[in-house]
């Protein structure tokens, strides 16, 4: 800056800010964090995934493995034989690369777990910068194609719903099955509110009066994603919910109760 | 009538302290009434930049208890008086006397930009046709008052200093005005990425929180034209279905 004079450079957590600047990041450190080391450990235990007509959504669409669920039957050939096998190991990425290339979940973590900066106007650990611009953070920019397979998947789950609408006895509607469709209409709104999506249907363009119908998807999506934040964390919370859910009635440990 | 103390940062751009200052306060005070109040009665030689005193001319920004805020808008009401309040000047830029900040570097940042260039006219009388829908989106752009608070509490140009790779969010924000304009015509996606930074940004959205103007900076202006550098240099899908639409279209 011309004429400027260089100013100090603050120190880690200084900050003149006399609220409790620091509780935010806490809590979205823990929160992410939680989730992290349940997922990873519920994708690795590879058993008790499914139970009857439900199947986590952690493990679906099951690929390869052993319930009835799976696409293409039981663990492969090729598939090394010291290598753990889940199969939540084949999709659980897909859905992970979605929310940490998210616009919404950048922002946050960068704050809770980089201190890029810790909260605004609080001073950083580190000197150096290189923001989104250089790898591996310019990797981000694959948001858009995570999010073709986001909506895939949600199509995938939305069919795990009718299917957990039907268990041996015909029609039936279980706790189970309210936990899986609440799981896919939070995911829904997660996945509808997408910065990247709202782009695609019609923000790239300058003038929407001459295409009305990407207008109103625009406007559509402009909708879900003014409560981005709130989508992405219930929706984060319900996915491992209806995960844990399944397990422990595959366990014995919870029953399933049929409402219907 | 009750008091409050104000720790008002004292200096120039070499050295400088806070020093304190107790003043009577009133129902419906804002900070500036209480800084003018402090400059009237205890220290003359105070400066402090202000106009409109209604939040509309962006002058009296300051940070008010270590947040960037407009000091007209920030009542006392708002602020636990029960602890000296601290003020001081913007601290991305550089200070020429107490709440007084040098803010040229804005200025020299905003010549850089392509300016406006309209299609030809749409009518014989020189005149365009526009539709409320086309320009809905940049009229909240159009809302900035240049006050600088999103340009102070942004980190890279706050703690990284990096005003010759970054132009700030106030800018994006021009761009985006700009850019998204139904009549514009002009490309200005690939300066953005190379000289005016944007891969800079990492979406804290602390332009978002300190805007008096309630400008949705970050979801409807930088993210928006994240989105289009994507299309232009990052997305080889999105390429060879542009290219696949040239082709059926000739």
């Amino acid at each position: 800056m011309n004429g400027a004079t260089a100013l100090p450079r603050r120190s880690f957590g200084e900050t003149m800010r006399a609220d409790i600047w620091w509780l935010q990041p806490l809590f979205v450190f823990l929160g992410l964090s939680t989730f992290i080391v349940y997922s990873t450990w519920a994708a690795f235990q590879g058993k008790n995934y499914f139970l009857g007509n439900y199947v986590s959504p952690f493990y679906s669409p099951e690929l390869f493995g052993d319930s009835p669920h799976s696409w293409f039957g039981p663990r492969p050939g090729w598939w090394p034989y010291w290598l753990i096998f889940s199969p939540a190991l084949f999709v659980l990425w897909a859905p992970a690369g979605f929310r940490v290339t998210c616009y919404y979940y950048r922002g946050a973590y960068y704050k809770a777990f980089w201190a890029d900066p810790p909260a605004c106007t609080v001073g950083e650990p580190r000197k150096s910068y290189w923001g989104e611009r250089s790898f591996p953070l310019i990797m981000q920019n694959v948001h858009r194609y995570f999010l073709y397979l986001a909506l895939f998947f949600l199509i995938v789950l939305s069919i795990d719903v009718w299917k957990a609408l039907w268990f041996r006895d015909g029609f039936g509607i279980g706790v189970g099955t309210i936990v899986l469709a609440i799981n896919v209409v939070l995911l829904g709104g997660y996945t509808f509110g997408c910065h990247s999506l709202r782009h695609l249907v019609g923000g790239f363009l300058d003038q929407f009066s001459r295409s009305p119908p990407c207008y109103r998807a625009y406007a559509c999506v402009s909708c879900f994603n003014r409560r981005h934040m709130l989508w992405a964390w219930l929706s984060l919370f319900w996915v491992g919910f209806a995960d844990l859910y399944v397990r422990l009635c595959a366990m014995g440990i919870w029953r399933d109760f049929r409402l219907v | 009538m009750s008091t409050a103390t104000f720790k008002i940062w004292r200096g120039n751009s070499q050295n400088g302290e806070f020093r304190d200052y107790t003043t009577e306060t009133a129902e419906g005070m804002v900070v500036l009434d209480a800084v003018i109040q402090i400059q009237a009665t205890q220290a003359r030689d105070l400066a402090c930049r202000w106009n409109c005193k209604a939040g509309k001319c962006g002058s009296c920004s300051a940070e008010v208890n270590g947040m960037p805020k407009l000091m007209c808008m920030t009542r006392l009401s708002e602020l636990p008086l029960e602890k000296p309040v601290t003020v001081e000047p913007m601290k991305a830029f550089p200070v020429i006397k107490d709440l007084v900040t040098d803010v040229s570097w804005n200025f020299r940042v905003k010549k850089k930009i392509k300016p406006f260039k309209p299609r030809p006219p749409d009518a014989p009388d020189g005149t365009w046709r526009m539709q409320q829908e086309d320009i809905d989106r940049v009229q909240e752009f159009r809302k900035c008052i240049e006050c600088f608070l999103c340009q102070d509490v942004c980190h890279v140009l706050r703690d990284h200093q990096m005003y010759e790779k970054f132009i700030g969010p106030r800018f994006l924000i021009h761009v985006a005005a700009l850019e998204m304009h139904p009549l514009d015509t002009q490309d200005r996606i690939e300066e953005l990425r190379n000289t005016q930074g944007i891969g800079y940004c990492n979406i804290t959205k602390c332009c978002t929180k300190v805007c008096p103007e309630s400008i949705q900076i970050t979801d409807n202006g930088i993210i928006p034209l994240k989105e289009r550098v994507v299309d232009e240099f990052y997305d080889p899908l999105g390429w060879f279905w542009k290219g696949l639409k040239r082709l059926l279209n000739r």
